[in-house]
């Protein structure tokens, strides 16, 4: 693994200038722990969804709600449902019952790649990138999500399409040097460390100018360096007004960035709250150190 | 490719120690061999050297007059021009097929059936075989001919798309079957007899003479031409924009392609509506130059031929698509008229058996093809991975 | 469409669906077996069949026999039918065993993508197939007449024949004594193994490479046996009989959920009757669009076929 980029504070003062087009959110992460007020600033709202796969319950009722600007994390002892969880809110699966709502419209049955547009975009667990496709061109993919021409305009190289493709590629340039990871733009993903693969994801993520981005244990394989990288980045994304949900199973990390807790074991929610509320709430503790409870 | 260094934007805080983008396109495409070195010169140069291949190509009939080597290139069994015309929609074909398989990776094994769409149509139109009486002209008949064969396309893609790779392959395979069946069982499409005097493409010279007229095959093969370097740009183009990488994505992973916006099921039935034009140009240019047609001439080995042709050539790749479609029909053209010892048939007839082979011998050796595409190797992949709740 | 024609042949029709049933339940067993084993569709396996059904003609050239023979006494015939049934089974097993090892086994080291087994497996067809096309002239070869059939009993307008009756016991025989071997032997417990979960067989000793040939054998076996069947019931062959029978026998295998066992006799069965009351009812031209249409439709609204895909479940 190639060491992680360190940023310079000029590199890290010109990545801070907003990488999207978009309109500065209201009220962006003022770190505020207290629950959300219902109706007021809520994303994205997960309600009492349950998720069977034959027999098993893999989501048994699970209710939570993000706001805006916030980082919020979706924490579990391995199996407990939080992978799961991102798929039903990234229409990967469909819940048996239960409502998603993102920004006030319901989510479920929609298709991927309109909930992709619609401004919740995500990243895997095991890194799923197009390995022969460079890095510059893994971000375009999110990139063009946004775009309006298509064949037509390719097959005869209308200046609209060629217009959207630069600033495609600039976007692409931009988010790249926000992730880190510019001077990679033109090696093929396969090629890249992992450490710049899961920046890469990131970035491809973001090219589809989310509003919601879901991170899937990104810190996975990461060492202690590259963890704390990893945490500004997180922090950085979230202070461009991106809402960030933030799937880990290390404890130690969600403390550190999350603004609210959300707890799953065997696929129930059995705590929420600020990461001091979690930290002491003995059911999570339970969960943690594997001792078998009835508790919540 | 994409990652045109000259209209990038000149990174504003470049990463200290890092390497710019322009040094590192080049880096990466100094793949060595040909493609390498043509990679690594400046578009001007490089447009040159297309323009002059495109010349030459025009000037392929003339070939035989060369000394000494022309005469061992052209063709014995059958005239030189008829050859180069056969290339000509070959190459076409392969073009068709790559978008398809190569660009897509989705596996079609009855690509022939487009082709047979595309000729059927303007058969029925204007031979004075059809029940339909119409008899227009070829230029009146071919605008029909290509939208029936992009219809097709789409009207066997929107079913058949959500099924995994290899049973796709053994779909279109049934498809191109039942076009076959339905051309020799009915009476319409007159079967065996098949449809004779389609008319030729228009256009006379000074002396009155028509350009397209039955012995000399050279302005077809020139009209074919012309209209491969088309489909080559309009492809190029399609390959150098978002919708060469939705088609890139979806071939390399496609549920993550779809979680990153990319409408799959749109640009896979692109994919199969641009193939299916591209197959019913070259059954439209088929029909005009030869003037008959029948069921016989849309064996289902031809599709499995043109599919070799594509991988031989380099799946994915324009050039690769262009070389091995030309290969697919100048080898057997030029074995015609040569009887091998054993049997004593002509070697035309083991072109099939030959082309077989070679598959095996490719895809062993080979799989990326004589003409590897920038992104390496085959890429028919199909990768299903489900997104597993692992956790 | 020829409703009463359907009606008034419907005994006739469905004995000789059963028989053509019966052959390409066999010939569907070697696309299901490998399937099951390695999630690939062996596109060679028609050629496997296309040489049993050469070679046991073969044989009987040898001893003077061609179509316009006499049919030869009773004794002679069963001599003669056995010499060709393991000419045809030899001759099918060893092909299946040569495309494994050509055009799978290679690509199988690499780890290549799933289509470039099936790319590699249409070239070995084609190979095969054309080569054949090419040494026999493309010409029909006829079939020495040794069974002339015989009405065995009539019931009303269904003449059963001891053709008819020796091709469906013949294919039940092969399949009972195959489902035996792959449910109570050590090496069919070895390919149940290896279907169910390669990795895990593979770390309790099953030698991976070994099951994948034994499954090769195990359809070039039955694929012979359908081959002399063939022969025999239609009289000729010809180097495409292979590809025509093979997208028919393939058909069936998905009918039943490729990759199971019991599912390809249910499905070469179900496919025979189809076929011949979709010919009663459209014309006998149509008698292999429909086994095409047929294909489509299965998979289009069940993806995994009528029994679903499992060698390992289904317990063969």
């Amino acid at each position: 693994m190639s060491e992680p980029h360190i940023e310079t504070p000029a590199e890290a003062d010109a990545a801070n200038a907003r990488p999207f087009d978009r309109p500065a959110p209201e009220g962006t992460g003022t770190g505020a722990t207290a629950p959300a007020a219902p109706g007021e600033d809520v994303l994205l709202e997960v309600d009492n969804v349950t998720l069977r796969f034959g027999g098993v319950v893999a989501l048994n009722e699970v209710s939570f709600s993000l706001r805006k600007g916030e980082i919020f994390g979706l924490i579990g002892p391995n199996g407990a449902g939080k992978t799961t969880c991102f798929n039903a809110m990234t229409g990967v699966y469909r819940p048996t019952s239960g409502g998603i709502r993102f920004q006030g419209q319901s989510i479920v049955g929609k298709k991927k790649h309109e909930i992709t547009r619609g401004g919740i975009a995500r990243t895997f667990q095991n890194v799923r990138l197009f390995p022969e496709m460079t890095a510059l061109e893994n971000v375009m993919v999110g990139a063009d999500a946004h775009h309006k021409t298509s064949v037509i305009a390719a097959l005869f190289r209308l200046p609209r399409h060629h217009r959207e493709e630069r600033t495609g590629r600039d976007r692409s340039y931009q988010l790249l040097r926000f992730v880190g990871i510019e001077h990679r733009a033109g090696d093929v993903a396969r090629n890249l460390s992992y450490g710049e693969q899961r920046r890469l994801e990131i970035a491809r993520a973001l090219a589809t100018n989310p509003t919601l981005l879901c991170l899937d244990e990104p810190a996975a394989g990461f060492n202690p360096a590259e963890k704390a990288d990893l945490l500004a980045l997180i922090r950085k994304i979230r202070d461009s007004g991106v809402t960030v949900l933030l799937i880990e199973h290390d404890m130690r990390l969600v403390m550190g960035v999350t603004d609210r807790i959300v707890v799953l074991e065997f696929g129930k929610k059995i705590a929420e709250g600020t990461p001091a509320e979690v930290r002491d709430n003995p059911a999570v503790i339970a969960a943690y150190l594997g001792v078998p409870t009835d508790a919540a | 490719m994409t990652t045109e260094a000259t209209s990038s934007p000149a990174p504003q805080t470049p990463v200290p120690g890092a390497v710019s983008a322009r040094e590192k396109k080049n880096r990466r495409q100094d793949s060595g061999g040909v493609r390498g070195w043509f990679g690594r010169q400046n578009p001007w140069v490089r447009a040159g050297l297309m323009v002059l291949f495109a010349v030459l190509a025009f000037l392929l009939p003339y070939v035989g007059e060369i000394p000494l080597i022309g005469p061992q290139i052209v063709t014995q069994g059958i005239d030189w021009p008829s050859a180069l015309f056969n290339m000509s929609y070959y190459v076409l074909l392969a073009l068709g097929l790559n978008v398809v398989v190569g660009f897509a990776g989705l596996l079609d094994l009855g690509y022939v059936g487009f082709f047979a769409v595309g000729a059927y149509t303007v058969a029925l139109l204007s031979s004075p075989d059809s029940v339909l009486r119409t008899e227009w002209g070829w230029t009146a008949a071919v605008p029909i001919g290509l939208a029936v064969a992009m219809l097709s396309g789409l009207v066997l893609g929107y079913p058949t798309l959500r099924l995994r790779g290899d049973y796709l392959a053994i779909v279109t395979l049934g498809f191109a079957e039942i076009i076959r069946i339905v051309a020799t069982s009915t009476e319409t499409l007159r079967g065996d007899r098949g449809f004779s005097d389609i008319p030729h493409p228009p256009g006379e010279f000074a002396d009155g003479k028509p350009i397209f007229g039955v012995a000399d095959a050279v302005p077809y093969y020139w009209l074919g031409l012309a209209v491969i370097i088309l489909v080559i740009l309009g492809v190029r183009n399609l390959d150098n924009s978002r919708v060469g990488r939705s088609w890139l994505a979806i071939r390399e992973d496609q549920e993550a392609a779809e979680i990153m916006g990319v409408r799959t099921i749109k640009y896979k039935l692109w994919a199969f509506a641009i193939g299916a034009f591209i197959g019913g140009l070259g059954g439209v240019m088929f029909a005009g130059q030869q003037g008959f047609m029948n069921s016989q001439t849309f064996v289902l080995q031809f599709s499995i031929l043109v599919l070799a042709g594509v991988v031989m050539g380099g799946s994915g790749n324009i050039a690769g698509a262009i070389l091995g479609g030309a290969l697919i029909s100048y080898i057997p053209d030029r074995l015609r008229g040569i009887q091998d010892p054993i049997w004593h048939t002509d070697l035309f007839g083991f072109r099939f058996a030959i082309f077989g082979a070679v598959i095996i011998v490719i895809m062993i050796f080979r799989p990326q093809g004589l003409i590897p595409s920038r992104r390496r190797a085959m890429e028919l992949k199909d990768r299903e991975k489900e997104v597993a709740p692992i956790e | 469409m020829n409703f009463s024609g359907l009606i008034q042949d419907f005994g006739p029709l469905t004995i000789t669906g059963l028989a053509q049933g019966a052959i390409i339940a066999l010939f569907a067993l070697g696309y299901t077996l490998v399937y099951g084993v390695l999630r690939l569709i062996n596109f060679a396996h028609s050629e496997v069949f296309l040489l049993g059904s050469y070679a046991c003609l073969i044989v009987w050239g040898f001893f003077g026999l061609d179509q316009n023979s006499a049919t030869p006494s009773t004794l002679s015939v069963i001599g003669l039918l056995l010499l060709g049934l393991v000419a045809a089974i030899v001759i099918s097993g060893i092909t299946a065993l040569g495309v494994e090892l050509v055009a799978y086994r290679p690509l199988r080291k690499r780890n290549a993508p799933p289509l470039a087994f099936l790319i590699t497996a249409i070239g070995a067809s084609l190979f095969i197939s054309e080569t054949v096309g090419v040494m026999t002239q493309r010409n029909i070869k006829g079939v020495p007449p040794l069974i002339q059939p015989r009405d065995v009993f009539v019931i009303g307008n269904m003449h059963v024949t001891n053709l008819q009756i020796l091709i469906i016991v013949l294919a039940l025989m092969s399949m009972f004594l195959l489902d035996r071997f792959i449910n109570r032997s050590r090496l069919g417990r070895g390919i149940r193994a290896v279907a169910q979960n390669p990795d895990s067989a593979a770390l309790m000793g099953v030698n991976k490479g070994r099951v994948i040939s034994l499954v090769f054998l195990l359809g070039g076996l039955m694929a012979g046996i359908a081959a002399v069947m063939y022969d025999l019931k239609i009289g000729v062959t010809r180097f495409d009989a292979g590809f025509l029978l093979g997208i028919e026998a393939f058909t069936a295998a998905v009918l039943g959920g490729i990759g199971n066992l019991r599912g390809a006799l249910l499905g070469g069965l179900l496919l025979g009757l189809l076929q011949n009351y979709a010919a009663s009812l459209f014309g006998t031209e149509w008698l292999h669009a429909a086994s095409f249409v047929l294909l489509v439709l299965i998979l289009l609204v069940r993806p995994t076929g009528l029994l679903g895909e499992s060698l390992g479940r289904a317990r063969a």
